[in-house]
């Protein structure tokens, strides 16, 4: 990963681009007469993780597990309830740090739904040059960055500069979307369910997209996504979430070769084969994901794990190096307090 | 398109679409498209704008003094020859007083509710936007005037201020505001949750922005359509507070007024006492009838 | 004709299925000329994207398209014409020889009766037995589907359940008066990838149990390979290629199976640019002339975009439709 000079880079290619530190967010649940609050909804944490300068971090997990709302709060779309989030070197929030309009100049994302994430009432050269004009850039420079950012893209601006939304196809309000996340020139770009909702060819049509505009302009990529074959085809590193917590994380080859937590080894197995001749014949994991509302204490995942003991409910396993010892870089890291329960039986 | 754009589209895109897309008009050509095709509420809205011609051009239309009385043409039926719809208990001829009466009834049916659009809007949108303790405050202070019935608090203020056409039109703008506010925070609190208001937000816009380019193109349909139908209400409201002696008064021509003044002929001349009644119906059923046309127009759903 | 002949006579017979949505400004050819048979406990997955017709097909097949429907073509169930049964009769078939699960299953249960009673209830409709003996089967479906606690679940409200139960408790539905034909529209595209695990295995273990053939409907390569004995490729209101799961997914032979199979995404491909079918689907309202895949197809030639594609039929009842594949010289076996 070369990082030709950005002017905007402080610390060079050993600092991380994103530092994540206990990233916490609890929803109230609000009922009866007066409207009180009844439960809480731990949606995200002690979430931690960092970001290295150029490369893809996956996170994946799936309903319920926080990952979106883990990207809602770094964009601060969600106030957090606790958690530092630093860019670059640099606090978000703080007094001495990156105000939150600096970092969101930095940091952008793309949401799931293309059409939702689309003003119906505006054209895509308008959606796209929106941002830079309100940051204070002509009308007509943001026009033409607009135009040049389409064709980036690989929309035609004579073609489709004077759009609505609904005269576009899913995939192409897409990369609408992605032109427009990179109008503001940022650094890292957040990717949440970007290709979920997209058809099987046009996605990989926009995986090819992000791989050469990642080249291109030289950014970082935070990829959210359910799917585990688009997760392991993109990232270099990887972070599986369960139920609001980090569960494991660690280089790419590693977690799917040998996944250490029962939870991520479930969800591998889980995958659909795609030889006939070799189907899935034992469900994995059964039963649903449990409700983030009063989840389980201690270890989350402990109410669906066949290697759960009693020091699983009253302590929070800490996300540390695998037992077996048979990982010793440091990348990879379990939350798992039982050894027995990190082996791999099977490659 | 700049110079570079241009090379790089030339270079990495080619000339030819594979899948050419077929051009689709914007939202608002497509709303206008649905209301041509829709008879009543073009019929509606002609008729509307006849009414409000033949109001503004009343020094022209109405051929006669809406003031002029005379005690040996009083109560003339429909037909009399110079006074085609009759005359009035003074005297005075209908036709005339209907044209002359239009502006005051359509000013204070359309003047009250523009106002409140203004400042019920304002206030609505600002906190369906920005909800938590402004937003709360400003709708449970919308709560309160919404405990009144409309007549019972225009009357209310009227009674406060002292009647004339411009304390009605005030009494009326109030009594509309807590409608308005509720409909634009309902609106707003919808669309403020919409992903390309995320994305906005997301992009560090400021709030002020954010309501205008991209809440307000999409607020504003719902609430004006809403605003068209209080127009209907607010010309019954004004008409019956001068009914009541609270709006206009005497001797200005006003539909209301004059349903008032000619109640006694009922038994004389009923259907020229009951003229001022059918326009006020006609009217408000009018601006109804087109604030659905509007609302069903604005339903398009534009194929994803 | 049907593309494949099973051996025993097929439970469920499409031939030359036609679906045009015809309104005002609106002109749509959803589905162009499908055929297929389905022999009992054989499961068919119709594998395509968005807007090639595959829900609509599946639509047509228990007669649950709108009015400005034109549908051509014939269907038989069991042996009746289903497209041309009189409401009443088609009613009758619904639930009981032919059901359907959803994507969604809030679209099959009613929020405002207890899943015990829903099911019930279509157990009484159709087989005229007593409420009691219905209750019990009920218990015992659910069982079936395995939901735990039926006892206890058969009075709750469909809210009341997850999202997995909600869809094995539709499952349940669909299958209270052992029909003989299960259509399944997507059934678990919305879902979390362990639980669609376990409803493809729980598929397969009910159809063993039951005897039911599937037309299971997906865009997910993944869920047909799990699933299916047969695969039928969809592009454009049509099918382009037929085969057993196996043929298809080492040896596919239209090249729009090709460049679908080449475009999943797996972690093997890491590192490299992955292969697309450039472009995009078809508009319904303009198909082009000839071939409806020509526009984007590589191996395109002159002959792609004009005239009637051949149809080849190889001898172990695998259908494709396109040039490359006709033998040569043109003996051609047109459906």
């Amino acid at each position: 990963m070369n990082m030709t000079a950005d002017p905007r880079d402080r610390g060079g290619p050993a600092q991380p681009l994103l530092l994540v530190n206990d990233l916490r967010k609890h929803f109230p649940v609000r009922g009866g007469l007066l409207g009180r609050q009844i439960a809480t909804v731990q949606a995200v944490d002690d979430v931690s993780f960092s970001v290295r300068k150029g490369e893809t971090l996956g996170i994946v997990g799936e309903s319920g597990c926080g990952k979106s709302t883990t990207a809602r709060l770094l964009m601060r779309l969600i106030e957090p309830d606790a958690g530092d989030v630093v860019f670059d070197g640099d606090p978000v929030g703080d007094r001495h740090g990156l105000s939150v309009n600096a970092m969101r100049r930095q940091m952008q994302m793309v949401f799931q739904d293309s059409y939702s994430s689309l003003n119906p009432r505006m054209t895509m050269a308008e959606s796209v040059a929106y941002a830079p004009r309100m940051h204070g850039l002509p009308a007509k420079e943001a026009l033409s960055r607009a135009e040049d950012l389409l064709a980036q893209v690989g929309l035609n601006p004579r073609q489709y500069a004077r759009r609505y939304p609904h005269e576009l196809s899913g995939g192409q309000r897409q990369r609408v979307n992605v032109a427009r996340a990179l109008a503001l020139e940022p650094r890292l770009v957040i990717l949440d369910e970007a290709v979920s909702a997209l058809d099987k060819s046009i996605e990989a049509q926009v995986l090819n997209l992000l791989a050469e505009l990642k080249a291109r302009f030289n950014l970082t990529y935070l990829f959210i996504s359910h799917d585990l074959n688009v997760v392991e085809y993109v990232s270099d590193r990887v972070l599986v979430m369960y139920l609001g917590r980090v569960v494991e994380t660690g280089p790419v080859e590693a977690i799917y070769a040998r996944p250490r937590h029962p939870y991520t080894r479930a969800l591998f197995a889980s995958k659909p084969t795609l030889d006939p001749d070799r189907r899935t014949k034992e469900m994995p994991l059964t039963g649903d994901p449990p409700n983030p509302i009063n989840p389980p204490s201690g270890c989350r995942f402990r109410t669906r794990c066949a290697f759960a003991q009693a020091i699983c409910a009253e302590l929070v396993p800490p996300l540390a190096a695998p037992l077996d010892g048979a990982d010793d870089s440091g990348a990879h890291l379990v939350a798992c307090h039982l050894p027995h329960a990190q082996q791999v039986l099977h490659a | 398109m700049s110079q570079a754009t241009a090379e790089l589209v030339r270079r990495e895109l080619g000339p030819v679409e594979i899948t050419p897309i077929a051009a689709a008009p914007g939202y608002w050509k497509a709303v206008g498209q649905r209301l041509m095709r829709d008879p009543v509420t073009i019929a509606v809205t002609v008729i509307l704008l006849g009414i409000i011609f033949i109001s503004i051009a009343a020094p022209l239309v109405a051929g006669a003094d809406p003031y002029a009385g005379s005690v040996l043409a009083r109560l003339k039926p429909i037909g009399t020859p110079g006074h085609w719809l009759g005359t009035d208990e003074t005297g005075r001829d209908l036709w005339a007083r209907l044209c002359y009466g239009g502006r005051l009834s359509l000013l204070a049916g359309i003047l009250p509710v523009s106002i409140s659009l203004v400042v019920g809007g304002f206030l609505g949108i600002l906190a369906g936007y920005a909800g938590g303790l402004v937003g709360t405050l400003i709708m449970r202070t919308m709560d309160v005037f919404y405990a009144f019935p409309s007549i019972l608090l225009a009357i209310a203020i009227c009674g406060l201020l002292g009647n004339g056409l411009s304390n009605s039109v005030i009494a009326l703008s109030v009594v509309f505001i807590p409608p308005m506010v509720r409909i634009s925070e309902t609106v707003t609190t919808q669309a403020r949750h919409l992903d390309f208001v995320e994305a906005a937000r997301a992009s560090g816009t400021t709030t002020m922005q954010i309501i205008r380019h991209h809440v307000l193109a999409n607020v504003l349909g719902p609430i004006l359509v809403y605003a068209t139908s209080l127009i209907s209400v607010s010309i019954i409201l004004s008409a019956g507070l001068s009914f009541l002696g609270l709006g206009v008064t005497p001797p200005q021509a006003e539909w209301g007024l004059m349903l008032n003044s000619l109640r006694q002929a009922i038994y004389v001349q009923p259907y020229v006492a009951a003229l001022p009644g059918v326009m006020i119906f006609i009217t408000s059923m009018c601006f109804n009838l087109m604030s659905d046309g509007f609302r069903s127009a604005m339903d398009v759903r534009l194929n994803k | 004709m049907p593309d494949i002949m099973p051996v025993e006579a097929p439970v469920l017979q499409v031939d030359d299925l036609t679906v045009r949505f015809r309104r005002r400004g609106m002109d749509v050819a959803a589905v162009n000329g499908v055929s297929f048979a389905l022999a009992r406990g054989e499961t068919l997955t119709i594998l395509g994207e968005s807007g090639s017709g595959k829900s609509v097909s599946l639509k047509a097949l228990m007669g649950l398209l709108p009015d400005y429907a034109q549908i051509e073509g014939d269907v038989w169930l069991d042996g009746k014409p289903v497209l041309e049964l009189p409401p009443a009769e088609l009613a009758k078939l619904r639930g009981s020889a032919v059901s359907m699960i959803f994507q969604e299953p809030m679209a099959a249960l009613d929020p405002v009766y207890t899943i015990g009673e829903q099911i019930a209830e279509t157990i009484v409709q159709h087989e005229a037995v007593s409420r009691a003996t219905a209750m019990r089967r009920t218990l015992d479906l659910l069982d079936h589907v395995k939901i735990p606690s039926a006892a206890r679940r058969m009075k709750n409200y469909p809210h009341e359940l997850s999202g997995g139960m909600r869809q094995r408790a539709m499952i349940a539905l669909a299958l209270a008066c052992s029909p003989s034909v299960l259509l399944a529209d997507e059934p678990t595209t919305a879902l979390d990838v362990t639980v669609q695990i376990q409803i493809l295995l729980l598929l397969r273990q009910l159809q063993e149990e039951f005897g039911m053939a599937i037309v299971f409907v997906t865009h997910d390569v993944g869920a047909a390979a799990e699933i299916s004995d047969r695969i039928a490729v969809m592009y454009a209101g049509r099918f382009v290629e037929t085969a057993t799961t196996r043929e298809i997914m080492r040896s596919p032979r239209h090249p729009y199976t090709e460049g679908l199979l080449a475009s999943t995404v797996h972690g093997g491909l890491r590192g490299r640019v992955l292969e697309t079918i450039p472009g995009a689907p078809p508009n319904l309202a303009h198909l082009p002339q000839g071939c409806a895949f020509a526009p984007r197809c590589r191996h395109a030639r002159e002959i792609c975009a004009h005239g009637e594609v051949p149809v080849t039929v190889s001898p172990t009842g695998a259908m494709v439709r396109c040039v490359r594949a006709a033998p040569v010289p043109a003996q051609e076996v047109s459906a």
